[in-house]
């Protein structure tokens, strides 16, 4: 059987709320940027995905999962950055440690 | 010095006074020490001016020849509405404001002179000589007035002036209570004014006096046909104006029925009385019916019979409760009263030009004369009562040996107000029987008994202080009082026996033509004896201290209670404000008020804080928790969409 979209956008769907199961479910700040990643590749594969097999004279998905891969990189810079300021301030890196910011 | 700088210095020293002592007068210490001397020197200067600008208006024009006419000294357009209709600034100067003007400023400054010496030591000396400053000059701004609003914009500078200085005791709840009474009831009685005088210019097109005269009394003018036309309740809208303007009056005049603060009023200091209570203020209401006098007798003989009826009311029943009150300062109140009303009368049954106009004259004559021996009585009972430490009579008794000089000039005024010759009260109140006598015998006889009465009480209260026996060692530290408390008693006393022989009405008359007085010897016999006999009775009641007049009390049972709680006059008031309209609009008002106004707007803050206490929570500060509302949202509009949208 030949690997079509559908088991792609399976896999990409499944990528997406395993990613969205982390997020929810972790509480180490560095796991959840970590799904945050799986989410944003989700998204990459249903790029590329789409790209090959609906349009495969164009090339803009492709383009894009590049865009997303470097502002992922970026992104994730920022984000341990954060991560390590917090770390500095509160000797924790738990996010339900990091609440002050409430009514 | 020009005659519009003078009448401006007559109540702007005054005033000047109340600004230099109100503000600075407790902050700097000489201030306080001198403020007696310096509202007294300006009283002074405002005083001989006032005597200056009455001669010179009376004596060295040559105005009798042809009446004396009004003049306006300057007019200053204050606020104004167009067509015509403006509320001016101005002096008015006439027959009886030149009067007017000599009685305020002389009598004020008598009682500054008093005060020099009854108020001496007291801890406000310097707010108390201020307040007599706003209140001198709020009542000469009044005499001045060329304009009905005007008038009643000093109207209550006066009643706010009166307010202060009932309240001048202020830590005594019953002063407090007695200022606030006479503050209500009389701007009850000044919105009635207020109705009035809207209604007037209303119709008139114009709030200036002579305007308003003379388009009234034109019965051709179109205003005039205007407001005879329209009425209400059948009653012409003409005759509603001026009852209600003499509403006005009769509160500020204390008569039946808002008499009802005069005796309370009686809580301030004495020479307070003397001035506010017993010889200016409340004449003001006779003052203002005089100024629209020929509006009323020309064109509204219906309105006029209301004052005189007003009046003559209120100078029997002021004089019947006079027999029963005890406080001497509350006798003295009570014939105010009665006297007052005997001016309204006579301006009630009074006509319009010429001899008929003899009442207006009479009425304006007793004000004048009554000034004088009035005030002369306050500031006796100032005196006595700086003595005595009592108001109350029957502390009193056998003074005259303590007292002589303030004895011999009580005695001059008690002869003067109960119309003996020569005293100035006789020649007065023989023109108001002259005038009661030409209107209606009724009238004439009602006038004549109330007359007698007033000898009565009068005697009454005199043999009581000062003959009777002592009633208990009395407080003789000071002795009589110092010279500036004597010599207003003196000099009051001399007046009171001259004035009565000024040709009053040959000066004012309603006119402004001079007439002659003619004194009627066999006309004077009855209301002399009657005066006389009154005395004689007083005397055999009161002259030695006896059972007689408590036996008589006694026998006299349920009405002499009744007299002695002057009618319940008080509870009916107390009642019908208390029970009916307490009751009946304002508790209902005050639960709309509490329950729906205000429920409305509790009902509205009480949502907005349930809710927005609810919605806090979601605020909780937890980044997974915003990402899962995020996520839901997210989910939620791409259900929506799918399903619904497409």
């Amino acid at each position: 059987m030949p690997i079509g979209l559908t088991h792609v956008i399976i896999l990409s769907t499944a990528l997406f709320f395993i990613g969205v199961y982390g997020f929810f479910t972790r509480r180490n700040l560095i796991t959840i940027l970590m799904s945050i990643e799986l989410m944003l590749n989700s998204v990459n594969i249903n790029f590329v995905a789409f790209n090959k097999y609906l349009y495969p004279q164009n090339i803009d998905g492709i383009f894009f999962s590049i865009f997303i891969i470097t502002i992922a990189a970026a992104e994730a810079a920022v984000a341990i950055a954060i991560i390590i300021n917090l770390y500095r301030s509160h000797n924790s890196i738990d996010v339900e440690e990091a609440n002050e910011m409430k009514y | 010095m020009s005659s519009i700088t003078t009448i401006l210095l007559i109540p702007g020293l005054p005033l000047l006074a109340f600004l230099m002592l109100g503000i600075f007068g407790n902050s700097s210490s000489w201030l306080k020490n001198l403020a007696g001397i310096i509202a007294t020197t300006f009283m002074a200067i405002s005083c001989l001016l006032s005597v200056q600008t009455a001669i010179n208006y009376f004596v060295t024009a040559d105005l009798a020849e042809k009446g004396f006419a009004p003049i306006i000294l300057f007019k200053y357009n204050w606020l104004s509405f167009g067509s015509g209709v403006s509320i001016d600034m101005g002096a008015l100067l006439d027959p009886i404001s030149a009067m007017m003007l000599v009685v305020v400023t002389f009598i004020s400054l008598m009682v500054h002179v008093f005060s020099l010496g009854y108020m001496k030591g007291e801890e406000r000396f310097a707010t108390y000589y201020a307040f007599l400053g706003l209140f001198t000059f709020s009542m000469l701004g009044l005499i001045l007035s060329s304009n009905i609003f005007q008038i009643y914009i000093f109207w209550e500078l006066v009643g706010v002036s009166s307010f202060l200085l009932i309240g001048y005791y202020f830590a005594k709840p019953s002063a407090v209570a007695a200022a606030k009474k006479a503050f209500i009831v009389t701007r009850f009685a000044d919105l009635g004014f207020l109705i009035g005088i809207l209604t007037l210019g209303f119709y008139g097109e114009s709030f200036d006096f002579q305007t308003l005269i003379q388009r009234f009394t034109d019965h051709q003018s179109p205003q005039f046909l205007a407001i005879s036309a329209a009425s209400f309740m059948g009653i012409t809208a003409l005759s509603w104006g001026l009852m209600l303007v003499f509403m006005g009056g009769a509160g500020k005049s204390a008569m039946f029925p808002l008499h009802i603060w005069l005796p309370d009023a009686m809580e301030g200091p004495t020479p307070v009385s003397a001035l506010i209570h017993a010889a200016t203020m409340v004449v003001a209401g006779v003052y203002l019916v005089a100024r629209l006098f020929p509006i009323f007798a020309i064109s509204d003989q219906a309105a006029l019979d209301v004052v005189a009826f007003i009046g003559i009311l209120s100078a029997l029943f002021a004089a019947i409760i006079a027999f029963t009150q005890t406080d001497i300062k509350r006798v003295l109140a009570f014939s105010t009263m009665s006297q007052i009303g005997f001016m309204m009368f006579a301006l009630g049954v009074s006509n319009y030009g010429g001899e008929n106009g003899a009442g207006f004259s009479a009425s304006l004559f007793h004000l004048f004369t009554h000034a004088f021996f009035k005030s002369l009585l306050f500031l006796g009972a100032g005196a006595i009562i700086h003595m005595v430490h009592s108001n109350n009579m029957d502390d009193m008794g056998g003074l005259r040996k303590h007292m002589p000089i303030t004895h011999i000039s009580f005695l001059i005024a008690c002869l003067a107000i109960s119309g003996i010759p020569p005293f100035a009260g006789f020649f007065s109140k023989e023109a108001i029987l002259h005038a009661a006598h030409a209107s209606s015998p009724i009238t004439y006889y009602l006038a004549l008994f109330t007359s007698m009465l007033t000898a009565f009480y009068m005697f009454r209260l005199y043999f009581n202080i000062f003959w009777s026996s002592e009633a208990k060692p009395m407080h003789n530290a000071h002795g009589e009082g110092t010279w500036s408390m004597k010599i207003p008693l003196i000099i009051l006393g001399l007046l009171s026996i001259v004035v009565g022989f000024i040709p009053f009405s040959h000066y004012v008359s309603s006119d402004g033509k001079s007439l002659e007085t003619h004194l009627d010897l066999m006309f004077s016999i009855l209301p002399v004896s009657l005066a006389a006999a009154g005395i004689l009775f007083a005397a055999y009641l009161y002259k030695n201290k006896n059972e007689k007049p408590a036996q008589i009390a006694q026998n006299l049972g349920g009405i002499f209670s009744l007299v002695k709680q002057k009618f319940y006059i008080d509870e009916i008031y107390l009642f019908i404000t208390h029970k009916i309209i307490f009751n009946l609009i304002g508790r209902p008002a005050a639960w709309i008020d509490k329950h729906i106004v205000d429920g409305f707007y509790t009902l509205t803050a009480t949502t907005t804080e349930e809710f927005s206490s609810t919605i806090k929570g979601w605020q909780s500060g937890n980044l997974q928790s915003y990402a899962l509302y995020f996520l839901a949202s997210v989910l939620g509009l791409a259900i929506l969409i799918i399903y619904a949208l497409i």
